[in-house]
């Protein structure tokens, strides 16, 4: 297997356990006791209504295509082997996670229904990207 | 509270920017060059600063920035700051002295921002949030957002790419009478644009500003001060801000964009309504942001932004004077600087001082900085008073 040499990301004690169920290819993400809003990205209080009543939970790893844009060149050096498609997916539980459409470019359409897409970059760190549905 | 009249934009220096920096040249340097200018240009003397503003360059960056670069100027001043809300940080600035000088604690504030243009130097760190949820994906710089906000545009109301070119094709003829923009030689076509290189779906090469190296800075001074100034002062009517995320994946809306409360409140403290704008000149990193500032900022309904652009002339002897400079996209971005370009542009067009793209008459300009990804949002509502 080649190395892999793109930025990984690095858990913070707020985010790690929604890169640990990654790893397990679930999608877990915090709802609010509160008011009752899915969060992304994982947060000590709810955006929304500022409670820190924040429950994990398993999504169902189905949403759309919110915007997308198909990446010719990039600005890092580390994303040289375009294209590739980043998006903006919108969750069927409401949030908008930033991620990559596993597809080729020209299959990709605005309000586009995806489905998660576990992607094991590293034996350590599994990426949460999307494909089509 | 109201800084309606409060201060005055008096002096104002600025540098043409270069694709190379000059070997000799650096942040610092142009820095004290440009703020030498706009003191000069505003008849006051270096002491006559009582307050610095400034913006921290990509080239150099530190902490404890403002009074480091103060020093190296030599000034001594009674509120000092970094602004550091992205491309909108020049606007912001001029409201932010506006507020020291009507609060009476400044009397004459330099705001200043220079970079150099330099690949491998060191940048500022993202803050962790981004190197962990946008960084893996491959969402590093601003490329990017603004693509996947054009997309969800013409998705959602329908606007062509021909339309978002015409707003490099018109700032375009207005660079070429400016001999201050770097790319002023040739005039552009849609045809060119929409043939120059896909970098990031839907947006081409000539739509996307060009890094450069450059400064600018402008002083801003209380209503006695500014009496005594050799220019015409070009005073400060409205300013809002507002800014509801960083990352537009976070963002409420793509094509909604925090313009609007910035714009209404500029245009509510001013008492005045877009349609007596005699030239805008708005934030255009991206051309699709400024057809979402024109939307935004009012000058047509949501999602009319495309046919507006089309249907009017956005050159300086047009009947929609925009970004006469020629924008940053002929103007080039250098750094924060690029947003600078769009008030001193505004402040000399409304001196009178527009030479061969003067706006007739022009008494009363709209400004809007925009940081991030359409994030940060200054609007400046400017005028000179006959």
């Amino acid at each position: 297997m080649s190395q892999y040499l793109k930025p990984l990301p690095n858990p913070t004690p707020t985010s790690r356990p929604f890169w640990e169920a990654a790893r397990r290819h679930e999608l877990s993400l915090q709802r609010c006791a509160a008011c009752g809003k899915f969060i992304y990205y994982p947060r000590d209080r709810c955006p929304y209504c500022f409670s820190d009543r924040l429950e994990w939970k398993n999504l169902s790893g189905r949403g759309k295509v919110y915007s997308y844009t198909v990446v010719r060149r990039a600005s890092s050096f580390a994303f040289a082997d375009t294209p590739y498609v980043l998006a903006i997916v919108e969750l069927e539980e409401g949030p908008r996670m930033t991620s990559d459409i596993v597809a080729p470019p020209e299959n990709v359409r605005v309000e586009m229904p995806v489905e998660v897409y576990f992607d094991d970059v590293t034996p350590e760190h599994t990426l949460v990207k999307f494909k089509p549905a | 509270m109201s800084l309606k009249g409060k201060a005055a934009a008096i002096g104002i220096g600025e540098l043409k920017p270069a694709k190379e920096p000059p070997p000799t040249a650096t942040a610092l340097g142009l820095m004290a060059h440009v703020s030498a200018e706009a003191i000069a240009d505003a008849g006051l003397e270096k002491n006559d600063i009582d307050g610095f503003l400034v913006g921290m360059p990509f080239s150099d960056p530190g902490m404890l920035y403002p009074a480091s670069a103060a020093e190296v100027m030599g000034l001594a001043v009674r509120m000092l700051n970094v602004v550091d809300i992205g491309g909108a940080s020049p606007a912001g600035m001029i409201w932010r002295a506006a507020a020291a000088i009507d609060a009476g604690i400044c009397s004459a504030v330099l705001c200043v921002v220079a970079d150099l243009n330099r690949i491998g130097d060191q940048r500022p760190p993202m803050v962790s949030v981004q190197r962990e949820f946008e960084v893996p994906y491959g969402n590093i710089g601003a490329n990017c957002g603004y693509a996947m906000i054009a997309h969800h545009h013409m998705y959602e109301y329908g606007t062509r790419p021909e339309q978002m070119a015409k707003i490099a094709v018109d700032q375009r003829a207005n660079a070429l009478r400016n001999p201050l923009a770097v790319f002023n030689e040739k005039p552009l076509t849609i045809d060119d644009v929409l043939n120059s290189r896909m970098i990031v779906d839907p947006l081409h090469l000539f739509e996307i500003v060009s890094p450069c190296t450059g400064g600018a800075a402008v002083v801003v001074a209380s209503p006695e001060v500014a009496r005594r100034s050799k220019n015409t002062p070009v005073w400060l009517l409205g300013a809002g801000e507002y800014a509801n995320h960083a990352t537009i994946t976070y963002a409420p809306s793509l094509t909604d964009s925090p313009i609007k409360p910035a714009a209404e409140n500029a245009f509510r403290m001013a008492g005045l309504k877009p349609a007596d704008m005699d030239l805008v000149c708005p934030y255009d990193c991206y051309t699709i942001t400024v057809l979402v500032t024109l939307e935004d900022a009012g000058f047509c309904p949501k999602g009319r932004g495309g046919a507006f652009v089309t249907e009017h002339d956005l050159t300086w002897r047009g009947d929609f004077p925009c970004n006469t400079h020629g924008g940053q996209l002929s103007f080039g971005q250098p750094g924060l600087a690029g947003g600078m370009s769009h008030v001193t542009e505004a402040i000399r067009q409304l001196m009178g001082r527009g030479g061969d793209r003067q706006v007739k008459d022009a008494a009363l300009a709209y400004v809007n900085g925009n940081g991030g990804i359409m994030s940060e949002q200054v609007s400046l509502v400017l005028e000179r008073r006959s």
